[in-house]
């Protein structure tokens, strides 16, 4: 797959038509030159990252230790029957798809609302494009430091608001199971939406004046606009969008890990928590192998119906 | 509080974010800086890491999982060791307790770059002594400090042993123990002359004092927790079974057999069960409710580590005593675990292994300190010392040592692991009312015949 993809790359390295015709000792020089620029990024690009899913599709039919050296026994599917059949991983699993539904739908909408109104600001339009980018450049663990003094009970910041509005007892939102996920989610939006809205800033900077000055001649009202302009025309930004915000989402980890570690309980424990879990904790690097393989191919189904979704949208239209 | 892992987990989690907020908001500014900054920042550790050499030669490096009380009185230990002649200097490093603890001292470990003292619970080095991440302790390197096997308790000794080979140094036995409220019990006249709580012995006896003690509460007998701390439902369960003649281990063959003697698993979870449907005990409480219900007179007794002695001495105007678990059944016995110190593996030079071990020797030293917080030293000089024999109510349940039983060994079970998590909800269920003696037991077995039939990662 990486020799395709090198080779792909060196064709369209080539300068111009002239050189095809010339021929094939300079075509040639060109390609082992192509091949030299890549190596030092194919190098890193196949040790740390084809070779270690190479290295755990392998491991997940072993019985593969994390403080032995090398396989352990041959386990087959043992490992993956082990996950299929675990309460645990289903309900890891469960949870993953929970933080995707809650997460995706504010993440694509309300980025498009914010990057439509920063868009129609006259003055300052840095200020805004940078207020909403700014949470994205922090790192997972500041924001989940800020969050967890928000959320901090009967203290924090948004008990003491429910408290103000009458609630004398307000259920700390970390600590409450059916709350837990809601309030990671919650972080999660307010930390990426800056990227979905630079995203959507620049379709929308892609889209002429003129298409909105001339349906303004017709008498179109502006949400007649956004309907019939803006949307239409910004559906390749938003297929990117949704695409993206989904593999992201099917990959939390870092705010789970660090605002809750999975609990109160296991009410948000999700599958990469699982995965580290059973790697590094239980030291069973095998049956944690089979658990991410498992992740890999739902995300992967996800990604499938998106793209026949997609297809079948694309024949519609035709 | 170190080991209330289930309930306070949310919240221990800040705790935990703090530090690592700050190394990784560190890593972004330094970054943010400029490369230049960074490099030199972190220049040595760097050198060090490339080249495998040590960070700051001539350091004790000393990792630990105290927090709370615990976490105060071991740092003033350190302070001792920092201050005494002759000491290395330290550098101690405090975690969160439970698995991400274990998972840490693993990982360091196997890369290579361990730390040179470490603690562990008694049933968590036997895994990692298991996974040959420990160096063991020969009798010459006890001898370096002055010390020998005859200078510890020998419960926790034989222990900690792994084929015959030593690989920690026990520190303390933390016992599960009776704690009674000196009010109630006095006017349920359970108290001796000299105020200590008389002996009770047997089924009968314990229901007694329970109705004794209910009478003057007009709530409740005992108190333990039933609700959302599995390890307390386990560790009442197991103190009872192993009081028990003719029982067995839960675990057998390393974990890969369950061999519990299951009519007496049955009888001792309908025991419990029967506690808690008579009203003598409540059915529903939590970790802090269970202690509530003691120290606001609503039970006259409550079961728990001795570590909650902290707790209750905080609490303004509770008079208490402590005492071992009474002998319900037939022969005395108290679920406990040991913190120890282990030395991870690592090539040691003879001056490391000294540094090493003097620190190790000097922190026994200061076991005095250390029972404060209820452990019972597991020191001899220390334990058998007049100094500790007149700390009260410590010294009153110190026997309670001798009886210690210990998690079964296996890789996914130890304090706070995975078969605590298993066998301890279910046993809340039974205590709750929620499930038969005989549908717990069933839950318990087919969900640890899963890991009893997986291979051990170890």
């Amino acid at each position: 797959m990486t020799t395709a993809e090198l080779q792909t790359t060196a064709t369209v390295a080539r300068p111009s038509r002239f050189d095809d015709e010339v021929g094939g000792p300079r075509t040639h020089g060109m390609t082992r030159a192509g091949w030299l620029f890549l190596a030092p990024f194919a190098v890193f690009y196949i040790l740390f990252l084809i070779w270690p899913v190479i290295y755990m599709l392998i491991t997940s039919f072993f019985n593969t230790s994390m403080v032995r050296s090398g396989l352990g026994s041959f386990a087959g599917l043992a490992n993956y029957h082990e996950m299929l059949t675990k309460p645990d991983f289903w309900g890891a699993l469960w949870h993953t798809i929970q933080f995707t539904i809650y997460t995706t739908p504010p993440l694509v909408i309300l980025s498009f609302v914010f990057a439509l109104l920063a868009n129609r600001v006259q003055h300052a339009q840095w200020f805004f494009r940078l207020a909403f980018f700014v949470p994205f450049i922090l790192p997972s663990a500041a924001i989940a430091l800020i969050w967890t003094f928000i959320f901090t009970p009967s203290t924090g910041l948004w008990n003491e608001f429910q408290s103000l509005l009458g609630d004398p007892a307000p259920l700390p939102v970390l600590g409450t199971p059916n709350l837990a996920m809601i309030g990671i989610a919650i972080t999660t939006v307010w930390w990426t939406i800056g990227f979905n809205f630079v995203l959507y800033l620049a379709g929308l900077q892609d889209i002429p004046r003129e298409l909105y000055e001339a349906a303004a001649v017709d008498g179109a009202t502006p949400w007649q606009q956004i309907r019939s302009i803006t949307i239409p025309l910004l559906s390749r930004t938003t297929t990117l969008v949704l695409l993206l915000q989904i593999v992201a989402s099917m990959k939390i980890f870092d705010q789970v890990y660090l605002m809750t570690s999975g609990g109160p309980g296991v009410s948000t424990q999700v599958l990469l928590g699982l995965v580290t879990n059973t790697a590094f904790t239980d030291n069973r690097i095998g049956a944690a192998s089979a658990a991410s393989v498992l992740l890999f191919i739902v995300i992967l189904i996800i990604t499938l119906a998106r793209q026949i979704v997609e297809s079948i949208q694309n024949r519609r239209e035709a | 509080m170190a080991f209330r892992d289930r309930d306070s987990g949310s919240y221990a989690a800040g705790a935990r974010l703090s530090r690592r907020g700050l190394i990784r908001g560190g890593l972004g500014v330094a970054a943010g800086a400029g490369l230049a900054g960074g490099l030199s920042a972190c220049g040595s550790a760097l050198s060090a890491g490339i080249a495998g050499t040590q960070l700051a030669p001539g350091t004790v490096m000393y990792w630990n999982l105290f927090g709370g009380g615990d976490g105060v009185r071991m740092v003033a230990m350190q302070d001792a060791y920092t201050r005494s002649p002759g000491a290395s200097p330290l550098q101690a490093a405090t975690f969160a307790w439970g698995n991400p603890y274990y998972t840490k001292l693993t990982l360091a470990t196997v890369g290579g770059a361990p730390p040179d003292v470490a603690i562990s619970h008694l049933t968590r080095m036997q895994n990692l002594a298991t996974a040959n991440l420990l160096t063991e302790f020969t009798d010459d390197m006890l001898s370096m400090v002055g010390l020998s096997p005859s200078d510890f308790n020998q419960t926790p000794w034989e222990a900690q042993k792994l084929n015959g080979k030593s690989y920690a140094i026990p520190l303390d036995t933390h016992p599960f123990v009776l704690y009674y409220n000196v009010d109630v019990c006095q006017k349920a006249g359970l108290l001796d002359g000299d105020g200590n709580l008389k002996p009770i012995e047997g089924k009968a006896g314990w229901e007694a004092a329970l109705k004794a003690a209910k009478d003057v509460t007009k709530a409740y007998g005992a108190s333990v927790s039933t609700v959302g701390d599995t390890a307390t439902s386990w560790r009442w369960f197991t103190t009872l079974y192993s009081q028990r003649n003719g029982n067995t281990p839960f675990l057998g063959d390393g974990g890969r057999k369950l061999t519990y003697n299951r009519e007496l698993t049955l009888d001792t979870l309908a025991y419990i069960q029967q506690l808690t449907k008579s009203g003598l005990m409540p059915a529903n409480t939590d970790y802090a409710g269970a202690q509530t219900l003691m120290f606001t007179g609503k039970a006259g007794f409550y079961l728990e580590g001795e570590w909650e002695i902290t707790t209750a001495q905080a609490v303004k105007g509770l008079k208490f005593g402590m005492a071992p678990v009474p002998t319900i059944f037939d022969k005395p016995a108290a679920q406990a675990d040991s913190h120890t110190f282990v030395l991870p593996r690592m090539d040691r030079t003879e001056d490391q292994l000294k540094r090493a071990m003097g620190f190790i020797k000097f922190l026994l030293t200061q076991s005095m300190t250390w029972a404060m917080g209820g452990h019972i030293p597991a020191y001899l000089p220390i334990k058998n010392s007049e100094a500790y024999q007149k700390l009260l109510p410590q010294a009153n349940y110190a026997k309670a040592a001798e009886f210690a039983v210990y998690d079964p060994p296996a890789w996914y079970s130890g304090s706070g692991s995975n078969f605590e998590n298993i066998t301890g909800a279910q046993i809340g269920l039974v205590q709750q009312g929620l499930a038969t003696p005989q549908a717990a037991l069933d839950s318990i077995r087919s969900q640890l015949e899963i890991y009893a039939r997986t291979e051990s990662p170890l």
